[in-house]
């Protein structure tokens, strides 16, 4: 019964349950319990209204089925107003027995089979008083109550509505609470769920003890529970393995914070800014110089300052602290190393078969200014007798001066024609388009190739060039020397007549056409007659300076001098000073018969004094005079005494053909003639310092080289060149080299760049060889130019003392004699 | 500085002045760093190719270069 009633058909308490149509009406009761169902309780199930205070009323759900069976349909037969009806109790039972369960009266069967009465009222709930559409009223109070009372609450209800039109003002009167029965409403079942009953009897034991062994005295120890066995139980904690717990989801919070961290820099925006700057110095305007030179400080300044100065200066000069010593050690370590094999190296050779043949170079000259050309002069091939008889010769071929160039091997750049043999020639030093040259005849040439000195710097073939000749002297020149003179402007010859001349070049430019002149000259030994040549040529004269003539001062024999060698004389004065003439002698050299002077204009001429006037001559017959040339009047006699304190030196035995100044030292000079050469130094008048020995063929040529201080070629008659190094050997030659078959004629060396140094060397066959010289032989060692001027030295020395030693055994000599004759006269007087 | 007086060109001349003044400058003030008492008297700049030697004064400047070979 409590499963159908928990349905949920009914509910007091809460909410109403929306069905709008209450169906059917059971007759059963209903208890409405609300939504607590009974827990356990077998109890009826009160249907009714007491838990509200109505249990007489029940409330039902009249279906429309059961509607139409009573005639209490709704809004037909029971409407609001009349909402009563009056059901007998044997419809009411016959329906249950009928319908059974579904009967609407069936919770109420039990109430209904227990009413007294004949009819049941069923009231028509239109407003869910109690629930559901229908109420049964189950006692017959309670019917007669409602029957009744509503006509009686109409007419209380009525006599309200009179009461309250006719009294609206009158304060309700106080009614105090009636008492009302009981009504249960449900909640009965809540209390008694909420009590506590035993559920099971409980045990009653009842333990009973004699009265008089209470209070008995006892005595209590103590006893430790783990000491006796059993005394306790203990249920001691074990991991229980079969029971474990294992995590397989775990959540965890995680939370993320990012680390803080606190960073900072500081950059310096730099960008790359054009920036510039036009500046111009300061200057002072000249007042200003003028002012603050002029001032008191600046005399202060200076006066304080100057001695410092001075002091550093005087440092400076005193020693050189740039020197670099480990560098200079270093160079001599080089030098010493081993010796190359060759010293010389071919580098190329020049000869003309048109001019060339069959003849001789007798001279070779570089051009000063040009890279590689060389000038040589050609002659004839003569026996020394034949070279006297010359007059009576006719020229077969044309001489020439032919110039070389290295970039033309065959054909000559330029050829300088001339009347007759050249003996010797020099380029001017200051003009290199002036080159002077010395004839066989005694005639002294000048040429002038500035019109093909473009030629000659393009070294393009020229077919020949013409040339200009100026022609002078009679005499067969031995030698030409240009002086220096700022400018040079002068020429010096010597000649086998005995004569040294003194030229003096025309300033200006010679004009095209040649100036020539002949010059009467008394005859001397060697003198051809003049060549019909250069009648050609104008009337200019050209007059040497000064002539000296070289005569022994005792037996007044001439010189025949065929080398001459001069002091080279530098200037340092201005060119504005204009120094044509080396020295304007006072005393005019008209007076003496030998000289034929003209003197340039003199106002040019300035007397220099404290100039070298000595010279070496070497003579044909191999003799070196030492003299000067400086005129002076005899006081005795007026007459000028050309020279004294000539020196004679015999060494040679033929004709002398090299004496040549050392380029490194001024005063040493190098002579080559015959059989041996000789180095020889001004100022020391006891004899050469060197001397060498007689050697196997003669020594035709000679030359120092141009870079290392104590070196000098020989040139010999069979084709070989001597090198001879001081420093290292002084008794033979230190390298020797074939170049040609022939005789060597010529040896003329050039530095033609700091690397590329030359040596011309021209033999009988006419060819000339240019030959290269290697490094050893052209570099000089660090201290070279000290070690060779520390040989001449002791040299010097050693003369010195050999002299002394000489003259000390010749006194001695004396004495033995005197004491030889003293004792023979003794011995004769005995 | 200002040249005031001069056997050089122009442009040699002042380019020398104004560097060496700078550096008089600077020589005499390391001098002085060093001691206060001190005071720079001479400078000499030696190279491969001269020697310049620097006299300096309170307003002037002396300088002289030398070609040291001798």
């Amino acid at each position: 019964m409590s499963e159908n009633l928990v349905s949920g058909k009914t509910s007091l308490k809460g909410p109403k349950t929306s069905a709008k149509k209450q169906k059917g009406e059971n007759k059963a009761k209903e208890s409405s319990k609300g939504k607590r169902t009974q827990l356990g309780k077998k109890d009826k199930i009160d249907l009714s209204m007491a838990s509200i205070g109505h249990p007489e009323i029940f409330p039902l759900v009249f279906t429309t089925k059961t509607q139409e069976i009573f005639n209490c349909r709704v809004d037909e037969d029971v409407t609001e107003e009349n909402c009563f009806k009056l059901i007998k109790k044997e419809d009411i039972i016959q329906d249950l027995k009928t319908r059974a369960t579904i009967s609407d009266f069936h919770p109420i069967k039990k109430v209904v089979l227990e009413y007294p009465g004949e009819e049941l009222l069923v009231v028509f709930d239109a407003k869910f008083q109690y629930g559901q559409n229908f109420y049964f009223v189950a006692s017959e109070e309670a019917k007669e109550n409602l029957l009744k009372p509503p006509e009686t609450a109409e007419e209380k209800e009525e006599e309200k509505e009179e009461e309250n039109r006719e009294e609206t003002l009158e304060v309700h009167p106080y009614k105090p609470p009636v008492h009302k029965p009981w009504v249960s409403l449900g909640s009965e079942k809540e209390v008694e769920e909420e009590s506590v009953k035993d559920t099971i009897t409980k045990i009653k034991y009842m333990i009973s003890r004699v009265r008089r062994k209470f209070g008995a005295p006892i005595t209590f120890t103590d006893k430790n529970a783990s000491h006796v066995k059993d005394s306790y139980v203990e249920c001691t904690s074990y991991q229980d393995k079969t029971y474990s717990i294992k995590m397989l989801e775990k959540n965890v919070g995680i939370q993320m914070v990012p680390k803080l961290r606190e960073a900072s820099t500081q950059t310096k925006w730099t960008y790359p800014k054009n920036a510039a700057t036009q500046y111009f110095p300061r200057q002072l305007s000249s007042e200003e110089k003028e002012e603050s030179l002029s001032s008191e400080k600046l005399k202060e300044f200076l006066t304080s300052v100057h001695l410092r100065m001075e002091i550093a200066l005087q440092q400076n000069e005193i020693m050189n602290a740039f020197f670099d010593d480990w560098k200079a050690l270093a160079e001599d370590e080089s030098s010493s190393g081993g010796k190359p094999d060759v010293y010389l190296k071919a580098y190329q050779s020049f000869t003309d078969l048109r001019h060339l043949k069959d003849r001789t170079i007798s001279w070779v000259c570089w051009h000063p200014t040009i890279y590689g050309i060389i000038a040589v002069s050609a002659g004839e091939r003569l026996s020394y007798e034949e070279q006297v008889n010359l007059s009576d010769k006719s020229l077969l071929q044309q001489s020439v001066i032919l110039f070389w160039s290295f970039f033309d091997p065959i054909h000559p750049q330029l050829m300088l024609e001339c009347p007759e043999d050249i003996y010797c020639f020099q380029f001017s030093p200051s003009d290199p388009n002036i080159i002077a040259g010395g004839c066989i005849n005694g005639q002294v040439i000048l040429w002038d190739i500035s019109q093909h000195e473009e030629k000659l710097q393009n070294a393009k073939t020229v077919a020949d060039g013409i040339e200009i000749t100026a022609v002078n002297m009679d005499n067969r020149m031995g030698a030409t020397f240009e002086n220096r003179a700022e400018t040079c402007v002068q020429l010096v010859t010597c000649s086998p007549d005995g004569s040294v001349l003194f030229w003096d070049i025309p300033a200006t430019k010679l004009p095209e056409q040649p100036s020539s002149e002949k010059v009467k000259e008394e005859e001397t030994f060697y003198v051809p007659p003049d060549v019909p040549d250069t009648s050609k040529h104008p009337d200019v004269c050209w007059k040497p300076l000064i002539k000296i003539n070289l005569r022994e001062s005792d037996t007044n024999i001439e010189y025949g001098p065929i080398r001459i060698s001069l002091k080279e004389l530098h200037y340092h004065s201005k060119p504005s000073e204009k120094v044509q003439s080396l020295n304007a002698l006072e005393v005019p050299a008209k007076e003496s018969p030998y000289t034929e002077m003209s003197i340039p204009s003199s106002k040019n001429l300035k007397v220099l004094e404290n100039i070298s006037t000595d010279f070496f001559v070497g003579t044909e017959d191999g003799e070196i005079v030492y003299s000067d040339w400086e005129m002076e009047i005899h006081s005795d006699s007026a007459k000028p005494v050309s020279q004294k304190h000539a020196q004679k030196y015999i060494i040679h035995t033929e004709t002398i053909n090299t004496l040549q100044r050392s380029p490194f030292f001024k005063d040493i000079i190098l002579s080559v003639g015959g059989r041996n050469f000789a180095i020889w130094r001004e100022g020391v008048t006891n004899g050469p310092i060197l001397q060498s020995s007689c050697s196997a063929g003669r020594y035709t040529a000679g030359q120092w080289s141009l870079t290392r201080p104590g070196v000098f070629f020989i040139g010999r008659d069979d084709g070989n060149i001597d090198i001879w190094d001081i420093l290292k050997k002084t008794h033979e030659p230190s390298h020797l080299q074939n170049i040609s078959k022939s005789t060597i004629t010529f040896i003329s060396p050039w530095t033609a760049s700091p690397n590329q140094h030359f040596l011309a060397v021209s033999d009988d066959l006419g060819v000339l060889h240019v030959w290269e010289i290697c490094q050893p032989l052209s570099h000089p060692s660090s201290n070279e130019d000290a070690n060779v001027l520390d040989y001449f030295e002791r040299e010097v020395k050693y003369l010195k003392y050999c002299e002394q030693e000489f003259q000390e055994y010749q006194e001695l000599q004396a004495k033995t004699e005197l004491k030889w004759s003293w004792r023979h006269r003794g011995r004769k007087q005995v | 500085g200002i040249p005031i007086r001069t056997t050089l060109d122009n442009s040699t001349t002042v380019q020398y002045a104004g560097l060496l003044q700078q550096l008089t400058m600077k020589a005499r003030s390391t001098v002085r760093d060093i001691d206060p008492q001190n005071d720079l008297t001479f400078l000499r700049i030696r190279s491969k190719k001269h020697e310049i030697m620097v006299a300096p004064d309170k307003e002037y400047l002396l300088i002289v270069i030398q070609n040291p070979c001798e």
